[in-house]
């Protein structure tokens, strides 16, 4: 300590003349303080995340195993009961989420982006997009439970899977708009104009240029999406997601279980046994949603790469 | 059709100045293959919104010939160069008014389609802005969405050729065209245009982020381009315009605020000699600007 004093003393009649009080001692401690800081709260995030997996494989290994993955959930013989139907119908929704939102998703952004003008139209679909990103999304189920279950039941059939992944996708598009925006904004409009003096159309400027450069930025906003989405439970809930049923989802207008609220329904009984059956099924969910993200960062890594 | 071949597959850069202006003297005509098609612009107006940028502009821009436009910045060279492969109009509220003929087609009469234009009317622009893809592919797109039939491979070393890059590039095309520098980038940039075929090239200042050793190879290519291109440049390096064009233009606004214009156009040996015009003079012997 008294060595870095003495060192800052001889800064203080340095370079800068008598004007400067250099005070390094100060500056230096103020960096490290920090840099604890941060480091702190970086480290918050990551020790909660350890705690809550340690917690729930603790609690969930009794019951995890491959026939916890392939059985179906029993009321009678809960220890020999499973998560599978959940797990179809979760993948069921993420496949189908995934397919509805992300070409809708970059669609609009495209739109918002390369096409549309600055009318007051375009402004007001803007505000409203971004409004969208923060409605709860209980609402998202109610809305979803008004056209998809009721006004186009012929179409969906009713609180099908497919309704439950219309919903989920209304929940998540404005995130990957937003997200895509960003990305496409994000383009120096020097490499639009040296498609267009090639004698590119605009469409040709978008798909071969554009959109290759816009996808590492749009995936992240799609993965975040779509982890969000199949952690939902409210709004499939209202929409109707099955709480149990005999068979496992095998078509996009079959009724369907979801990671979520198979957990839910099982945290809800008093009895140890489902107690345990829900920390397995958290690991199952997280494990879905790690496998999905990095499938999903892997495909960004290699645009970016390309890039 | 026999010369028009000829000074097509000609390698150029065995041809020298002194070489090609003995041909031109027999021939009676440009050594460049006869298709190349000079520009007339007729009373060219350019706007930003309300805002006319440039006004009243007619050059004959002569076929297999380089043109320079100078002037101090902001009158409008930028403007009216990018108004000439529609390019302007790309801007949001910007448009342009007045004729332009590309031989016989005026690029802005309404039967005139602006991609057809751009592809005929290729572009360089001041700062290298190469695709986010690997040399070869950046230089063959262009090519590719225009529809073209011949040898893809054969077609990207001799427009790599032509921008004389394919010695510096020919064992990496497959690498990004971000990774090699500035200069090599603006070289890749002319090679995609070329790729295309077009008759005339537009340069925004090609060379002013560049170095003297890059500027130098660029200004060498350009030197080899006249014989099957017409050319025209942007620039704000004086000895530049000197060195390289047969004809200058020379851009000028009188009082703040004024539209742009075009203060006098001739050969560019007579406008750095003996301008028409007092502020050519001033602007050529660098008193101001």
């Amino acid at each position: 300590m008294s060595q870095s004093s003495t060192k800052a003393e001889r800064q203080e009649g340095g370079p800068g003349g008598p004007d400067f009080k250099a005070a390094m001692a100060t500056r230096y401690g103020l960096d490290r303080a920090f840099t604890v800081l941060v480091t702190v709260a970086a480290l918050v995030g990551v020790a909660v995340l350890v705690v809550l997996l340690v917690d729930v494989i603790q609690d969930g290994s009794g019951m995890l195993s491959l026939e916890f993955l392939t059985s179906f959930p029993s009321q009678v013989f809960p220890e020999n009961g499973g998560i599978y139907p959940a797990l179809i119908g979760s993948l069921w929704l993420l496949g189908l989420t995934g397919l509805i939102s992300v070409p809708l998703g970059l669609g609009a952004a495209v739109y918002l982006e390369e096409y549309a003008e600055d009318t007051r139209i375009n402004r007001i679909i803007e505000i409203n997009i971004s409004n969208l990103a923060g409605v709860p999304s209980v609402i998202y189920g109610l809305l979803g439970l008004g056209i998809f279950v009721e006004l186009l039941a012929p179409v969906t059939g009713g609180g099908s899977v497919l309704t439950g992944a219309l919903t989920l996708s209304l929940l998540i598009l404005p995130v990957i708009i937003v997200a895509t925006r960003e990305a496409l904004r994000a383009i120096p409009g020097s490499i639009r104009e040296g498609g267009y003096a090639l004698g590119a159309t605009r469409w040709e400027v978008i798909w071969s240029h554009l959109l290759p450069m816009a996808l590492p930025g749009a995936l992240t906003g799609i993965i975040l999406a779509l982890s969000r989405a199949i952690g939902e439970a409210a709004p499939i809930l209202v929409v109707g997601v099955s709480l149990y049923q005999t068979y496992a989802t095998a078509g996009p207008f079959d009724g369907y279980m979801a990671l979520p609220t198979q957990i839910y329904d099982w945290i809800s009984r008093p009895q140890q046994i489902f107690q345990d059956s829900a920390a397995a099924g958290i690991v199952v969910a997280m494990t879905v949603l790690l496998l999905a993200n990095s499938f999903a960062i892997w495909l960004r890594n290699r645009y970016q790469q390309r890039s | 059709m026999e010369t028009e071949k000829i000074g097509r597959e000609r390698k150029v850069s065995e041809v020298s100045r002194e070489q090609r202006d003995e041909r031109q003297k027999d021939d009676g005509a440009p050594s460049g293959d006869g298709l190349t098609l000079g520009m007339k612009i007729r009373d060219l107006s350019a706007f930003y919104g309300s805002f006319k940028a440039v006004t009243d502009v007619s050059i004959d821009v002569q076929a297999n010939k380089v043109t320079a436009l100078i002037g101090p910045s902001g009158c409008g060279k930028s403007t009216f160069i990018r108004c000439l492969n529609r390019m302007h109009e790309v801007i949001p509220g910007a448009r342009a008014e007045g004729h332009v003929m590309l031989g016989e087609q005026d690029i802005y009469a309404k039967t005139s389609d602006p991609v057809i234009i751009r592809r005929r009317v290729g572009m360089v622009f001041q700062k290298p802005n190469p695709f986010s893809k690997s040399i070869y592919e950046t230089v063959a797109w262009g090519a590719r969405i225009n529809g073209y039939r011949g040898d893809m491979d054969e077609l990207v070393e001799r427009s790599l050729k032509r921008a004389a890059l394919w010695e510096e590039v020919k064992d990496r095309l497959k690498e990004s065209g971000h990774g090699i520098s500035g200069g090599q980038q603006q070289r890749l940039c002319i090679a995609r245009t070329l790729a295309v075929e077009p008759e005339v090239i537009l340069m925004d200042e090609p060379a002013s982020a560049l170095d003297p050793v890059s500027t130098q190879k660029i200004e060498d290519t350009m030197d080899q381009l006249k014989q099957s291109y017409t050319v025209v440049i942007v620039t704000h390096n004086m000895q530049q315009a000197a060195r390289i064009s047969d004809y200058t233009g020379f851009f000028y606004i009188e009082n703040m605020g004024d539209p742009g214009r075009l203060w006098e156009f001739d050969e560019t040996e007579k406008m750095f000699s003996n301008p028409e015009r007092k502020e050519t003079e001033d602007y050529v012997t660098g008193r101001f600007g």
